[in-house]
């Protein structure tokens, strides 16, 4: 199903939560909203769930060409998966993928055994067979990742929404169910967005990345795309590391070429300050000559900085190759 | 020297200190509760049923149970209502509406009881009203009724608000999505996750629509074996220095709350285990 938000704002009392924000969301893409805490990206999840309603005015979601405003969450055809699951504490694994459907009215509900195998199959397809009868609080956070995936999916939406998915669990499970999220969803194609204030995740998963900042869109666009032409300052400092130099000019860590300070076509020189080589690249602070500039973050192959033989304090050179970029607005 | 936890006291300290709580409670608590039973068992067992069969002690028991029947159900469901109200929606002057159901809790009974009797009394607002139209609420059942409903008011709310509290309304969103309707939500997500603090709650309403005094003295009249409660006819004893018939009819309230006590425990101990931790 293909989303359209026209002109959307949201306030909560005086405090505007969105502010007359527009996207279009392509039928079977991965969309990101990215943003800060208190960017509106939740609200804006939580609007198209049905779970907040938009400020009266010119505000429309069609949800294939067709407007939800008025109709109540359950029958929109969305799965939401909650920040922490919201699992029904008091059933089992299996009673919580099948209580969408034994919600629902009679003359369309399956019957009980029905319920039960198709809770059992999609278990299987989020690969925890054999849980069917614990309760959620004897799975670990990844297993309950999964079942309130599972639980939104059965109810067959159109949409799957998923608020901070991997936020509360630890590094290593958030890579892998990242990685099997992105997966799962090229095998079954389902128009999805998730929030995030993770750049990296935002990045490394979706097909669009729509970054938020304090109630509105400041940028929207394919991962590459909003990495590598950042239309503003606040997203060049949102997606990652990022040197800020005068003039408000703007360039990445590893964009920087590292010299020794005598070689030619030096722009700048300027000491070693803190390096740190355990990780697959090196990142140092160089603190620049000129008193104009300000520390400087650089990233370098290990190798490099191996064969220069660089310690902390040692003079070096700094060349800009592709010389910063100013943002089109700041 | 040798170490030990700071937050350890010596031997000698923790006696003392152990035994001036077991001391104090022993004093103030399970002196005067064996008291009860030994002045109520002094004249022998016969006295002891007989006090507890007369026909005026029946009546008290059979008012007691009957204000209770009607006023622990009807504050169950204003409780979950008043409760479902103020933690599952914000809306303005819900902090107002959180006073209010403490007010019970905050007023003295004496007062409740003047309240009724001020409103529906012989020289109430509604009093000329109610003699005209033979209806009486004051000195009878309705207003025993009434003022039990008051002071029972606020144990079930307030029993569940906390629970509900921290429970979010995560799950009923959840189901929300899922399709289900509110009654639906109510029944299958809601209540199932509340029922141990609704037991708890409704336990500790009926206790005290039972043991109700101040409020339902002001409104009963005393009329003896018809607006008399239970607490009513203990002292109404008491003041006869019938004292062993009066103590006889304490027992039950005491034993009322030994009950209480009881399945107050127990009810911890599951909640205590139930109590699912997120994330």
């Amino acid at each position: 199903m293909s989303i359209s938000i026209q002109h959307l704002t949201k306030s909560f009392g005086s405090y505007r939560a969105l502010d007359d924000v527009s996207l279009d969301v392509p039928e079977g893409s991965l969309t990101a909203l990215l943003g800060p805490s208190g960017s509106g990206k939740t609200t804006l999840l939580r609007i198209l769930a049905g779970l907040e309603f938009a400020d009266p005015g010119g505000a429309r979601i069609l949800f294939d060409g067709v407007d939800v405003a008025q109709i109540p969450a359950g029958d929109r055809g969305i799965g939401f998966v909650f920040q922490h699951y919201a699992l029904f504490r008091h059933m089992s694994v299996a009673e919580n993928i099948g209580f969408g459907l034994s919600v629902l009215p009679a003359s369309q509900r399956p019957p009980r055994k029905e319920i039960r195998e198709r809770a059992l199959d999609l278990l299987k397809r989020v690969k925890l067979d054999g849980l069917q009868d614990r309760r959620p609080s004897e799975l670990s956070g990844g297993q309950r990742q999964r079942v309130a995936l599972a639980r939104a999916l059965a109810v067959q939406p159109k949409v799957l929404l998923l608020d901070e998915p991997f936020g509360a669990l630890d590094a290593q499970v958030r890579k892998d169910l990242r990685r099997w999220l992105r997966q799962f969803h090229d095998e079954i194609g389902l128009t999805t967005l998730f929030v995030t204030h993770d750049q990296e995740e935002a990045l490394e998963l979706a097909d669009q990345v729509v970054v938020m900042r304090h109630a509105r869109i400041e940028q929207s666009g394919a991962p590459q795309e909003i990495y590598d032409q950042p239309r503003t300052s606040f997203v060049y400092e949102f997606l990652g590391e990022v040197n800020k130099l005068p003039g408000d000019r703007y360039i990445r860590p590893h964009e920087i070429e590292l010299k020794f300070a005598a070689d030619e076509g030096v722009d700048l020189t300027g000491r070693v300050h803190r390096l740190f080589v355990a990780g697959p690249i090196a990142r140092m602070g160089i603190l620049p000559d000129s008193p104009a500039f300000q520390e400087i973050e650089v990233w370098a192959p290990r190798e490099q900085v191996r064969e220069m033989a660089l310690t902390d304090g040692d003079l070096v050179g700094l060349r800009f190759p592709t010389f910063p970029r100013l943002p089109l607005k700041s | 020297m040798s170490l030990r936890p700071v937050t350890s006291e010596s031997l000698p300290v923790r006696i003392v200190l152990i035994a001036c709580a077991v001391g104090f409670l022993g004093l103030f608590l399970l002196v005067p509760l064996g008291l009860v039973f030994v002045e109520a068992l002094r004249r022998g067992g016969s006295v002891f049923l007989a006090a507890l069969t007369d026909r005026h002690a029946l009546s008290a028991i059979r008012l007691t149970l009957f204000a209770a029947a009607i006023a622990v159900p009807l504050n169950t469901l204003f409780g979950i209502a008043a409760a479902w109200l103020i933690t599952k929606f914000r809306f303005k002057g819900r902090t107002w509406l959180l006073a209010l159901i403490d007010l019970p809790f905050a007023v003295s009974p004496v007062i409740a009881g003047l309240v009724w009797a001020l409103i529906f009394g012989a020289q109430g607002w509604l009093g000329p009203w109610l003699a005209e139209h033979d209806i009486r609420i004051i000195f009878a059942v309705p207003g025993i009724v009434l003022a039990t409903l008051f002071v029972t008011f606020p144990f079930v709310a307030r029993e569940l608000i906390p629970v509900m509290e921290m429970q979010g309304t995560d799950e009923e969103e959840a189901a929300l999505t899922l399709g289900a309707g509110g009654w639906q939500i109510f029944r299958r997500v809601t209540l199932p996750n509340i029922r141990w603090g609704l037991l708890y709650g409704v336990l500790l309403c009926n206790a005290r629509a039972m043991g109700e005094f101040g409020a339902v003295s002001v409104v009963s009249g005393h009329i003896r074996g018809k607006t008399n409660t239970l607490p009513l006819h203990i002292e109404v004893l008491y003041n006869e220095y019938q004292f062993s018939a009066a103590f006889a009819a304490a027992t039950l309230l005491a034993l009322l709350a030994l009950l209480t006590l009881g399945l107050k425990s127990l009810l911890e101990l599951r909640l205590g285990s139930h109590s699912s931790i997120r994330h």
